[in-house]
């Protein structure tokens, strides 16, 4: 069942989520269309409870939803959306329509109003939620000044809200967006990143050099080697944190997760790209879709060195040994 | 492709052993010095191994018949993962009940079984493994060690190098050449179990440079071996020993050698008040590592307890984990002197001193870092 259900998802998004598609979105060239064919594939409903019409599925099925995502470069926010609505109606708020996104970063200022930084997919979402230690409020993208990030091809935004945002659903707590941000950005990497060592393994078998193909000689085929093994330690990372019931993540799993699939982009992007050559870093080659979706993740919701950090923190807090820590306080 | 390594979950009677085993190590342990137990599967005590023997505890996934435990491979998994974490001194049995155990399950006579599997139960059969030659390590293809058929059995000829434990085996298993030339590659070799006490063997020991004896040359000068040397097939010890080398590959010590080292520093931590945030998230770079790292290692387990030889995925766990293994003493050593007016304590500093100088050898037994790339290349459809 989970198996038919991952390579059915993975069929639709790359049937949808093309190159073509997602230069498009990218370009500006509005993401509508798109967004529809992802709203009724319901795949956006796969997290919400049964008793709200939803398929009730928990973290285990968002693995294969989030890794999907990942690897087709999806540039509308269903790996978002379908947590924020399955998180919503556990705070007592019915999910609105259309595309929902999660900040990774914000703050409110002495007036209330939010500001948030690099906001994933915020140039095509139509509500944004935000938490911070207090409370937590869904804000309407409509009622807030957004701009682009500026940097070329990136669907991040930066948004400020007024103080009393038009249309914004106030939560009656904070939620953890952090985990679960990190968590899903986690499996969307390892997602991505399998696909960069297929793309760099079907480029080295092809492309020849000196009469043979470059993967035939013994330096790209280590630097290969050591990509395999970071692409396969990232969703085993990934893997480990969507272990478990409900769809809350385990915060020390998804610290795993976010910190091990952070440290593995590097290694990855910068061999994919040292393999490709001159070609890797050309607009029209796919490359470049996944790598920078795979420098910006890196950064959202914590970078490997914040995670680093409060894994250390938990593990000497523990005055366990290590491996009764893992199995106690980690593991699945 | 390689398929990626998915979690497994370790069945609840495997994680049941846990209790026995810590209660016990606690007291077999209790008083060793830190940098004796960082030696972990490189310290050697038959004795221990007897006691562990005495509990089933080793060859545990032989047959019961056999006098092993007739468990599958998860349980010898928890095992050898609380072991190795408290730096228990496994040496002795470790191979036996690794590789070669399970080795003459598979290939062996009814006599061989008969012979040498309870012997390994009850830890009184050491095993070492005669692969690396003075002319062929990592091209073991090329060896020159010969056994040449006679009326009543086989004349051995050669010499092995960087054998292992082979002053206190009592066995070898030695791949050597039975027919053909060096150029014949993988054909015509075959493995023999040679009996370390027959006449015509010398064994020279080479100390390393911490200290230890635990590597050796060992020479045979025309040894004459029984009929029933010959372990498996004769000509196919090369696809004997891949096998085999899943099997050692695939296990917990090549993600927890520097545990032992690891756990001593974050207990330095804990005694002192004001550990600094880049201490902290050292602590925390290494258990970022070491957790996937041990659930893809339980993932290979899964495939061998599915009667799988998962040898190019054994290859990927064991490159990462040696890596993360020679990463923590370095790691260590820098945190440790990052203030140069700290006192420091000096066993931490005794077992860091000895996991620095031996984890060069993380990467190069069983396969060098080099070699292992290879095989993930070829898994990886490049070769």
């Amino acid at each position: 069942m989970d198996a038919l259900l991952a390579a059915s998802m993975d069929r639709f998004l790359s049937g949808c989520s093309t190159p073509n598609v997602v230069r498009e979105v990218e370009r500006g060239q509005g993401a509508a269309a798109l967004w529809a064919q992802v709203e009724s594939s319901g795949y956006a409903e796969l997290l919400v409870d049964e008793s709200a019409g939803g398929a009730g599925l928990g973290l285990r099925e968002a693995f294969a939803l989030w890794l999907a995502c990942g690897r087709h470069a999806l540039p509308v926010p269903l790996a978002q959306t379908a947590w924020v609505r399955a998180v919503l109606p556990l705070a007592g708020l019915e999910a609105p329509r259309g595309p929902l996104t999660l900040a990774a970063q914000g703050s409110r200022d002495a007036r209330g109003s939010w500001r948030c930084q690099n906001v994933p997919l915020g140039m095509v979402s139509e509500w944004v939620l935000v938490s911070d230690a207090q409370d937590a409020a869904l804000l309407p993208m409509a009622a807030g000044e957004r701009r682009p990030s500026g940097v070329h091809g990136s669907l991040q935004a930066h948004v400020q809200w007024p103080s009393q945002p038009e249309g914004a659903l106030p939560l009656p707590g904070p939620i953890d967006l952090l985990h679960a941000g990190a968590l899903m950005t986690a499996t969307m990497m390892a997602g991505a990143l399998q696909r960069v060592l297929e793309a760099t393994l079907a480029y080295a078998n092809d492309r020849a050099q000196f009469g043979k193909s470059i993967g035939k000689f013994q330096a790209v085929q280590q630097q290969l080697s050591v990509m395999a093994e970071q692409v396969f330690a990232a969703r085993m990372a990934a893997e480990i944190g969507c272990a478990g019931e409900g769809i809350t993540p385990h915060p020390l799993r998804a610290a795993v997760a976010k910190a091990r699939a952070s440290e593995a982009a590097e290694k990855v992007v910068a061999i994919a790209h040292a393999v490709h050559g001159a070609i890797g870093v050309t607009s029209e080659y796919d490359l470049q879709l996944l790598t920078r979706r795979l420098q910006e993740w890196r950064a959202d919701f914590g970078s490997q060195g914040y995670w680093h950090a409060q894994l250390g923190q938990a593990l000497v807090a523990a005055q366990a040994q290590t491996l009764p820590f893992m199995l106690d306080e980690l593991l699945p | 492709m390689i398929d990626a390594l998915t979690l497994s979950s370790i069945p609840e009677s495997a994680q049941a052993l846990r209790p026995a085993v810590r209660a016990f190590l606690d007291e077999a342990l209790r008083g060793r010095p830190m940098d004796r137990l960082a030696r972990s599967w490189m310290g050697f005590d038959a004795e221990f191994s007897r006691a562990l023997a005495a509990r089933g505890w080793v060859g545990m996934t032989l047959p019961q018949a056999y006098g092993g435990g007739g468990k599958d491979a998860f349980h010898r998994f928890v095992l050898a993962e609380e072991l190795l974490c408290r730096g228990a001194p496994v040496s002795a049995h470790w191979i036996a009940d690794r590789q070669s155990g399970p080795l003459i399950l598979k290939y062996g006579t009814a006599a061989q079984r008969d012979f040498f599997l309870p012997r390994i139960c009850k830890a009184e059969a050491f095993f070492c493994i005669g692969m690396s030659e003075p002319q062929s390590g990592s091209d073991l293809a090329g060896l020159r060690t010969r056994a040449t058929r006679t009326a009543d059995g086989w004349l051995l000829k050669g010499q092995k190098l960087w054998t292992t434990n082979a002053h206190r085996a009592h066995y070898m298993i030695a791949l050597v050449r039975s027919s053909g030339a060096p150029e014949d590659r993988h054909q015509g070799l075959s493995q023999m179990i040679v009996d370390l006490s027959l006449p015509g063997i010398t064994v020279r020991t080479i100390g390393d440079l911490t200290g230890d004896q635990h590597f050796n040359e060992v020479f045979f000068d025309d040894v004459l071996l029984p009929q029933d040397a010959l372990i498996g097939e004769e000509g196919a010890g090369w696809a004997q020993v891949t096998a085999e080398l899943a099997f050692e590959r695939s296990g917990p010590e090549r993600i927890y050698g520097s545990m032992l080292l690891f756990d001593a520093w974050l207990q330095h931590l804990r005694s002192r008040s004001d550990p600094t945030p880049a201490e902290l998230a050292l602590a925390g770079r290494i258990l970022a590592q070491l957790v996937p790292l041990r659930e893809m290692s339980a993932a290979l387990t899964a495939k061998l307890a599915q009667g799988d030889s998962p040898v190019i995925e054994a290859a990927l766990v064991k490159d990462l984990g040696t890596e993360l293994e020679q990463a923590i003493p370095n790691l260590l050593a820098d945190a440790l002197a990052a203030d140069p007016l700290a006192e420091r304590p000096e066993d931490l500093l005794r077992t860091l001193s000895y996991v620095l100088q031996v984890c060069p050898t993380f990467s190069l037994r069983g396969g060098t870092r080099e070699i292992l790339r290879g095989v993930i290349a070829r898994g990886l459809g490049l070769r």
